[in-house]
């Protein structure tokens, strides 16, 4: 029997101090600036308190980190986080499963379409139910998609926040196309709850397979440009190359996953080692770095872009015809215009809308491999329309958790190149 | 032979009439490069990245330029609390006025005849011409010090410091560089280097490396990317000026404009033979003419242009160094480098001199070329490894990709075996 452990904690339920006051949020500067030695004792500096953030070009949003600094070397790195946070998941127990799906859009605001089809294989799970098998391959599509939009804001982003402007406009011109083709299919760029519980929001439209064949054969080109900018660039290589180092054993004490845990040497993609969408039968390799600094971090994810366009390559030569949606009245809504017509249909289109599907009583938790890293939804379901309990595993918050870690003696410049290299979006880890 | 008095040099009147008319010749022109260089930068850096850049203002977008100007103007200029308000308004001036300053020695055409006698298109033909042209643009750090430390602002003040330590690492090596130009021309006159190398070859053929050590010095002077360490915007949102608004920020934008077209200029002088026409001697022959002073005019902004332009290619191509790199590449290598070559290079002069090679005969210059060359390839072998200034390895080995394969065939294939 495993030893409990008690952690007494004063908590408060009115906001206000033992004082009356209103309590405040420990920011952590307090008492700190004497606590260390400093790294050069005999000078006798000063050690400087600095915000990075929340208002701050390189922090990705409204991430802020206290850095106590040593002249420009980071001595302490303290992260606050929460200035974003919506509630999403309070909000989920107030929702229909499908009506929860527009939120997921906005946490991970990259990956938008791929944290909706990770909701609803989560909510299938629960639901029991098997999706047809055009959807599973157009969720396949759907999924890398968003894996190369998120790349490919992290590649631009990454550059800015080192200083080389150029790949990012690259990246983002290529970020647009694949915009254009989710906007083609569920009508929206980046919110595009494009999934239902049981199929997707609508069949891709005719021709949008041949502008998704058209983006796979000039995309890898502009890779190639970005390759030659930076891959072996020797300012590139110098400003990555061993920062905020993580060991194999550190990368999974600190729960690490996704290319920041690949990046260490740690071969884990869910991909693969939790298939989810028939992912076993696609052929691609999983990118694994043996330094785990940034340097590789850069490497696994720029390696991930490509092995993206291969599973699209093969998900496009797969795509079956057939219906999208699963033939399951509990769940999907009748055709519009028998809606309007027949009685029957009218009456199972309000029953679906207005109560909503319910799913047995349980709890299920289905990750996947998000761009960030394992990435999943939990439900705990009593029966009725709305779960009772409805949870993220947000993975860049998890990954965020090493920074004080990787940071700690780099110089002010690095903590910029290590926070960009963990890819964090700050409505996953706020939400 | 009766002399022609267009030939001759001016009267005292005249020269001091000319000097207020080269003057206000040059402040304007420069003026109205600096302003169309941030044009150029934009149009270059949209041509590089795939997009239109400005071409709302005017046709092309030419008039983007005054309506940037006519906006700073109007701003309002923003004075944070517990600034150091003498200091706080001096800065933005000191850095112009350096900026500007520098160009009163640089020689930017061939002498133009007039019937009051002979106009040099120099503002002031000092002896000490290169000597000032290096006080000068030192003194560009105060601004940008005296920016960082009134601003009472924690970004500004680490811009500042970053910028003063690396404006003065870098000095050094310029300064160095600049030894062997002095040491091959023979004189502190730029008019005088200029004249040297019209005489023989370039500089930049002769002495590459000192040319290669002053273009990367120029763009730390200059605070450049891959060197603008103390603007870094993603660390230091805007470093030194990030408190400044309206014209006060538009003097520190267009100080760094006019450093960029100084030490363009500097290049060209001292390296790229000035306002000479290559591969002619018409225009440094025989007497002076108005056509030659127009071509030769044309010649030395073309060439400005030129090196302009390579400062813009540099920007949006590269990323920036680290401060400890940036550090590390003046003092460990660049001034090394330079102090070697300066040896090198004098006891290479010293003794062709002995030997009683002429200084303009192709001996001399073949001899100053091949040492050249072999310094070059040493210098490029060692730099190219990329060692130099990263810690660890620089470059992609094909054994490591190799390696990254078979471990994600390994697990892959551990993957398949086990039953799920």
């Amino acid at each position: 029997m495993a030893a409990t452990k008690t952690i007494e904690v004063a908590l408060s339920t009115t906001g206000l101090g033992p004082d009356g006051r209103p309590q405040r949020i420990p920011l952590g500067a307090e008492g700190l600036i004497s606590s260390r030695p400093s790294l050069e004792p005999e000078l006798e500096g000063e050690h400087m308190l600095i915000n990075i953030g929340p208002q701050h070009p390189a922090t990705h949003g409204v991430l802020r980190l206290v850095l106590e600094l040593d002249g420009e070397t980071v001595v302490r790195c303290i992260p606050h986080v929460g200035y974003l946070h919506c509630g999403f998941e309070k909000i989920g127990e107030y929702r229909q499963y499908n009506q929860i799906i527009p939120w997921t859009d906005r946490e991970d605001y990259l990956n938008s379409m791929g944290n909706n089809v990770a909701y609803v294989l989560g909510a299938e799970r629960l639901f029991g139910i098997e999706i047809t098998e055009r959807c599973t391959v157009l969720r396949v599509i759907a999924m890398e998609l968003s894996r190369i939009i998120s790349h490919l804001v992290w590649l631009g982003t990454t550059c800015i926040d080192i200083g080389a402007f150029t790949p990012f406009l690259w990246s983002f011109q290529e970020r647009e196309n694949v915009y254009k083709l989710l906007e083609g299919w569920t009508g929206a760029r980046l919110t595009t709850s494009g999934t239902r519980v049981g199929g997707m929001i609508a069949d891709v439209p005719d021709g949008w397979v041949d502008g998704l064949k058209g983006f796979l054969a000039n995309f890898p080109k502009t890779l190639d440009q970005v390759d030659r900018m930076l891959t072996r660039n020797a300012i590139w290589v110098g400003r990555t190359v061993g920062l905020g180092v993580m060991t194999p054993e550190e990368a999974l004490n600190y729960g690490l996953s996704g290319p920041m845990l690949r990046a260490s040497g740690v071969a884990y993609d869910v991909r693969k080692d939790f298939p989810y969408l028939d992912y076993e039968t696609y052929d691609f390799d999983v990118p694994v770095g043996t330094n785990g600094d940034v340097y590789d971090r850069f490497l696994v994810r720029f390696e991930e872009l490509k092995q993206s366009v291969r599973i699209l390559e093969q998900a496009v030569k797969r795509l079956p015809d057939g219906p999208v949606n699963v033939d399951d009245p509990r769940v999907i809504l009748p055709p519009k215009h028998k809606a309007t017509s027949e009685m029957e249909s009218m009456i199972h289109h309000f029953k679906v809308v207005m109560e909503g599907p319910r799913p047995p009583i349980g709890e299920c938790y289905v990750p996947i491999e998000s761009p960030k890293g394992e990435k999943g939804y939990y439900f705990v379901s009593d029966g009725t329309a709305k779960p009772v309990r409805w949870r993220i595993r947000p993975p860049s918050y998890v990954n965020l958790s090493a920074i004080p870690k990787m940071v700690e003696g780099h110089l002010l410049s690095d903590v910029i190149a290590i926070n960009a290299s963990i890819d964090i979006v700050m409505g996953e880890i706020d939400r | 032979m009766p002399l022609d008095p267009m030939q001759l040099p001016p009267s005292t009147m005249v020269f001091l009439l000319a000097t207020v008319i080269k003057m206000l010749f040059v402040f304007t022109i420069y003026m109205v490069v600096v302003a169309y260089t941030t044009l150029a930068e934009r149009k270059v850096s949209a041509w590089i990245q795939d997009r239109h850049g400005p071409n709302r203002v005017g046709p092309w977008g030419l008039l983007q330029v005054a309506a940037d100007g006519v906006k700073n103007f109007l701003k309002e200029e923003t004075m944070p609390g517990d600034v150091n308000k003498p200091l706080f308004v001096l800065a933005p001036a000191l850095s112009f006025c350096t900026a500007m300053i520098a160009w009163a020695v640089i020689p930017f055409g061939a002498p133009l005849p007039t019937p009051w006698g002979r106009i040099d298109l120099v503002v002031a033909d000092l002896p000490v011409g290169f000597l000032y042209l290096l006080a000068i643009t030192s003194l560009g750090v105060y601004g940008i010090v005296l920016a960082g430390w009134s601003s009472n602002n924690k970004y500004a003040l680490l811009g500042g410091l970053r910028s003063s330590a690396q404006m003065v690492s870098y000095e050094i090596a310029m300064g160095m560089s600049l030894v062997c130009v002095l040491l091959v021309a023979g004189n502190v006159s730029l008019p005088a280097i200029v004249a040297q190398q019209q005489a023989g070859a370039y500089n930049v053929v002769l002495i590459s490396v000192a040319a290669f050590i002053f273009l990367v010095s120029a763009f730390a002077e200059t605070n450049r990317v891959p060197f603008d360490l103390p603007e870094a915007e993603s660390e230091l949102i805007a470093g030194y000026h990030s408190e400044y608004s309206g014209m006060k920020f538009s003097m520190f934008f267009i100080a760094e404009y006019a450093n960029v077209i100084t030490a363009s200029a500097m290049f060209v002088t001292l390296f790229l033979g000035g306002w000479d026409i290559p591969f002619t001697s018409w225009d440094d022959t025989g007497p002076a003419t108005v056509l030659k002073t127009l071509a030769t005019f044309a010649m030395f902004a073309a060439k400005l242009y030129a090196f302009v332009f390579f400062f813009i290619w540099i920007r949006w191509t590269l990323p920036r160094f680290r401060y400890d790199q940036l550090m590390s590449l003046g003092w460990k290598i660049l001034l090394p480098t330079a102090l070697a070559y300066i040896v090198i290079v004098a006891s290479a002069i010293l003794a062709l001199d002995a030997s009683g090679a002429s200084r303009t005969g192709w001996a001399f210059k073949g001899a100053l070329l091949g040492i050249n060359l072999v310094c070059l390839v040493i210098l490029f072998v060692l730099i190219d490894r990329g060692r130099l200034i990263s810690p660890a390895y620089s470059r992609l080995h094909k054994e490591r990709v190799a390696q990254l394969r078979r471990a994600a065939e390994l697990r892959s294939t551990l993957a398949s075996g086990e039953s799920r």
